[in-house]
């Protein structure tokens, strides 16, 4: 941002506006912040907008899945023996999507007949809280530490890459399954499925800061060099007034893009885990967990096919929505 | 406990379990495979209880194939019931169950033995007889000190890690620990007075020593053709059939063995003239294989995957290849004494009652692919089986609340309690097991949580471990048993016996220690008459029943696919599976 002459020195009109935008000879600008330029941008891009409507609705069926449960009627850890033939272990029904009838939506699995639809629905808050959770967490931790190895280089900066470094080359997976398996019933004061929930989110947000820090870390490094920066010491500001006040507000671009990325891998990291037993326990539903039970029963394809679906559909929405946030915020990059 | 393969697709190999039936027999009748217990119409179980297609024609390559590996295909080295049922076709015991359909093949006969065993010395010294003109592969004779080898090299636990143990627990070995520890050193246990004579000293009496005699370990092994672990690679052939070729972990090659005797072997037909064995084939696939014809038995022998279930029992065609075996295996839940509120026996009773019997059948795959609801712990297959009704669940099987709630009074918790259940987390019906349990107990107020550990470590470091077990609270445990061949001895020892449990862990039995049940088992195991003998393990059953420390759940049961070239097909009950030795080919 140039600071001109007849502007006066703050630091704080510098800070929401593009500097080509504001460059530009004869325009008036009038309370257009950034946030506002990038939500026309965003609100033309009808793909990103029908991602944010996807998230949306996965977010409020989340929050209300005990309602619409209890409009449906269907408990998820219910069992229908009576909707499953008990030799063949096959829904009843011969509709092609399995016991398919107006009270389950989605059909019945085996071998118990519990309802698929109350159970993807259940599954959501699993997997979009474990997801939103772990990515604050990396989001916080990486974005931190991202930002001081930039601004202050020298050996802070050596010892946090190196850190970023050892945890990029962490065998999280394998060092996740140990762990889940380890770990007792009760601890910290916390038991049951709050504990495995918690200890999922720590695993799954600890371990993935390491990506965000690294492009944190660069653009830091570029924008301690900039003139405002310079100013604003030359003015006096000492470092943490800097790193909060003038270097943060322009990181958050690439610090939202990135978070709107990383759910979607969250989302499959945590299913991935709930797939090879390691996440919530039984009968709890997730979507990783119904997609390894359908496993055993791929003749039954409505079984695999709904978790595997919600899973698809709901990474896809935030892919989506984070591209177009992306072009939003930063169009040099499109 | 005799191992069988799980060839599911999330689960791993599976510790089984064994069967039994009576034993004790003598006679060497060939086996009887015509008139009424034989039948040529595919029918759905035709082959459980008669021979189908019977034939004598021979010739034909024979295709096996399975999804996993076994153990070993060293007869010294083995514990998988499906690598003996394969190990009589290049090996030859002393004495083999004989082969037949249905309850007949609970006969012990003479293989390399002219008989059965003869006791003396009140069951603590047992002779056998070699027959005549018996040769190995090479043509060199079978003699009574290469038994003896055999058995001693079997002795060698750390080199030969996977058989079965009780040689090394019976046999009054006075320290000897087998020919690669103890070279040179002759095995006190084992005299050879001449070629044919063999003569086994134990440390105490046992009534039931052919059934160790009947172990593939004592097949003969020439000393000097010995490679130690590499001699799975190549057994030297007592039997029909002989290794052509071998190739680890992807399967192996037997054809027939030109020195093999018919003449001295009166118990097996040896109908094709070839073997194919294919090792790591998809389990699902092998199911496809085996409905299209290009392979014709899943050696597995454990049925088919639920995939191929629904196909298989909802098309007449394929349902008429289908049979229906018992597994003699026993599916069931360990209740912990150790943990309160379970150590009041009126709280283990409602858990008793409480259990939805229905839902434990269906979590294990149904009255077909899963078993019959179990009412106490010997499978009905096993030789003094009674029938008990101990803890009735109600007439619909579903549980009988109002006696749980009763007895929840009883123990002083008459809103219930909450206990831990512990499974093993990659096995998916045990998985089952517990949320069906937790759905049925939660009935009465009785609140599970469910906790999966590591089929591995199971019973080294979790639920069989007494330190981790109790501490941790574990009241529920799934488990599982078969006993190597059908006795109750076989069956029951090793799950009722409280003297068998071991702090460092590896134990089955995770909840049983009467005093007078460990009594009640030392008399069955002296006892020589096997019509006295029986009864009392059904004694047994009947007093761990009436304790409350194990929850019956199925008696297992598994649905097979007959091949479609195959003939002279029938289920052997020692094995749950398919006689392998008796099959052959249109």
């Amino acid at each position: 941002m140039v600071v001109g002459p007849s502007t006066p020195v703050s630091d704080q009109v510098p800070l929401g506006e593009e500097p080509t935008e504001a460059a530009a000879p004869g325009r008036v600008i009038e309370g257009r912040s950034l946030g506002q330029i990038a939500w026309r941008r965003l609100k033309r891009d009808r793909v990103a907008m029908a991602g944010a409507l996807v998230i949306i609705l996965l977010v409020l069926m989340a929050l209300l899945a005990p309602l619409i449960v209890k409009w449906l009627g269907q408990d998820p850890n219910g069992f229908h023996t009576d909707k499953i033939d008990p030799a063949t272990q096959q829904p009843t029904s011969t509709f092609p999507f399995g016991a398919f009838d107006s009270k389950h939506l989605m059909g019945v699995e085996p071998p118990f007949g519990r309802d698929i639809f109350s159970r993807v629905v259940y599954g959501a808050r699993i997997s979009l809280l474990i997801a939103f959770v772990a990515t604050l967490l990396s989001v916080i931790i990486g974005a931190s530490l991202g930002i001081i190895a930039g601004f202050f280089g020298g050996w802070v900066d050596w010892l946090i890459s190196r850190a970023m470094d050892l945890f990029l080359a962490f065998p999280l997976l394998v060092f996740a399954i140990a762990l889940a398996g380890v770990i007792p019933d009760r601890a910290f004061g916390l038991s049951g499925d709050t504990l495995r929930i918690v200890l999922l989110i720590f695993i799954i947000g600890f371990f993935n800061w390491g990506y965000i820090a690294r492009i944190i870390r660069g653009q830091a490094l570029s924008l301690r060099e900039k003139e405002f920066v310079d100013a604003a010491r030359s003015l006096g500001a000492r470092g943490p007034y800097i790193l909060v006040r003038e270097m943060l507000p322009n990181l958050i671009a690439p610090i939202l893009i990135y978070a709107t990325l990383l759910i979607p891998t969250n989302i499959l990291f945590e299913a991935a885990l709930s797939f090879l037993g390691v996440g919530i326990r039984p009968p709890t539903a997730t979507w990783g967990g119904m997609l390894s039970e359908a496993v055993r029963y791929y003749t039954l394809p409505h079984f695999m096919f709904w978790p595997g679906i919600a899973i698809f559909v709901t990474v896809l929405a935030f892919n989506l929505f984070g591209d177009g946030l992306r072009d939003a915020l930063d169009p040099k990059t499109r | 406990m005799k191992r069988r393969l799980a060839a599911g697709v999330a689960a791993g190999v599976a510790l089984t379990l064994g069967l039994s039936a009576c034993g004790g027999g003598t006679g060497e009748n060939k086996s009887d495979t015509s008139g009424n217990n034989a039948s040529t119409t595919a029918a759905f179980n035709v082959a459980v209880d008669k021979v189908f297609n019977p034939s004598d024609k021979k010739g034909g390559v024979m295709k096996f194939a399975i999804s996993s590996d076994w153990d070993s295909t060293d007869p010294g080295d083995t514990y998988y019931g499906l690598s003996w049922n394969l190990a009589r076709l290049y090996t030859r015991a002393l004495v083999m169950f004989k082969v037949a359909p249905g309850t007949a093949s609970n006969e012990v006969v003479g293989d390399l033995a002219e008989d059965v065993g003869t006791p003396s010395d009140g069951g603590k010294t047992w002779t056998y007889k070699l027959r005549e003109g018996l040769k190995y592969e090479d043509g060199t004779p079978i003699l009574a000190k290469d038994v003896e080898y055999a058995v001693s090299r079997s002795l060698e636990k750390a080199t030969l890690v996977n058989g079965p143990t009780y040689f090394d627990d019976f046999l009054d070995l006075k320290g000897y620990k087998g020919p690669y520890s103890d070279k040179g050193k002759d095995n006190p246990a084992i005299d050879t007075p001449d070629d044919r004579t063999i003569v086994f000293h134990l440390k105490k009496p046992y009534g039931g020593f052919d059934y160790f005699a009947q172990l593939p370990s004592t097949a003969p092994v020439p000393q000097a053709k010995d490679t130690g672990v590499k001699y799975k690679e190549h057994p030297v052939s007592s039997g029909p059939y002989m290794f052509k070729s071998y190739s680890a972990g992807k399967g192996f090659t037997l054809v027939r063995n030109p020195n093999w005797d018919p003449s001295t072997d009166p118990n097996r037909k040896a109908l094709p003239d070839q073997y194919d064995v294919a090792i790591g084939v998809n389990a699902d696939d092998v199911d496809n294989q085996i409905i299209a014809g290009t392979i014709q038995v899943d050696i597995a022998g454990t049925g088919v995957q639920p995939a191929a279930l629904g196909r298989v029992l909802g098309d007449p065609t394929l349902k008429a290849r289908a049979d229906n075996p018992y597994a003699l295996r026993l599916n069931y839940t360990s209740i912990n004494p150790k943990v309160a509120p379970l150590d009041n026996i009126e709280c283990r009773k409602a858990v008793m009652y409480a259990a939805d019997r229905t839902l434990y059948q269906q979590a294990y795959g149904g009255p077909l692919a899963g078993g019959d609801i179990a009412t106490g712990l010997l499978p009905p297959g096993i030789p003094g089986f009674q029938k008990l009704s101990v803890y009735p669940a109600g007439p619909d099987n579903k549980g009988d609340l109002a006696a749980a709630k009763d007895a929840l009074q009883k123990c002083g918790q008459p809103n219930g309690f909450a206990t831990n259940m512990a499974y093993r987390a990659e096995r998916p019906k045990e998985k089952a097991l517990a949320e069906a349990l937790q759905q049925s107990l939660g009935r009465v107020g009785i609140k599970l949580t469910l906790k999966g550990f590591p089929t591995g470590d199971y019973f080294s470091l979790y639920a069989g471990k007494p330190s981790y077990r109790n501490g941790n609270k574990l009241g529920l445990m799934s488990n599982s048993w078969g006993a190597d061949w059908n006795d109750g001895f076989g069956f029951l020892s090793q799950i009722c016996d409280g003297r068998v449990i071991r702090e460092t862990g590896g134990s089955s039995n995770l909840s049983v220690n009467i005093p007078e049940v460990n009594t009640m088992i030392d008399q069955a195991a002296a006892e020589t008459d096997v019509n006295k003998r029986n009864p009392m393990w059904a004694a047994i059953d009947k007093r761990v029943m009436e304790e409350a420390v194990i929850l019956p759940g199925v008696w297992a049961k598994q649905v097979s696919l007959r091949g479609t070239e195959t003939t002279n097909v029938f289920v052997n009950d020692q094995y749950g599976m398919y006689d392998y030795l008796a099959m052959g080919l249109k």
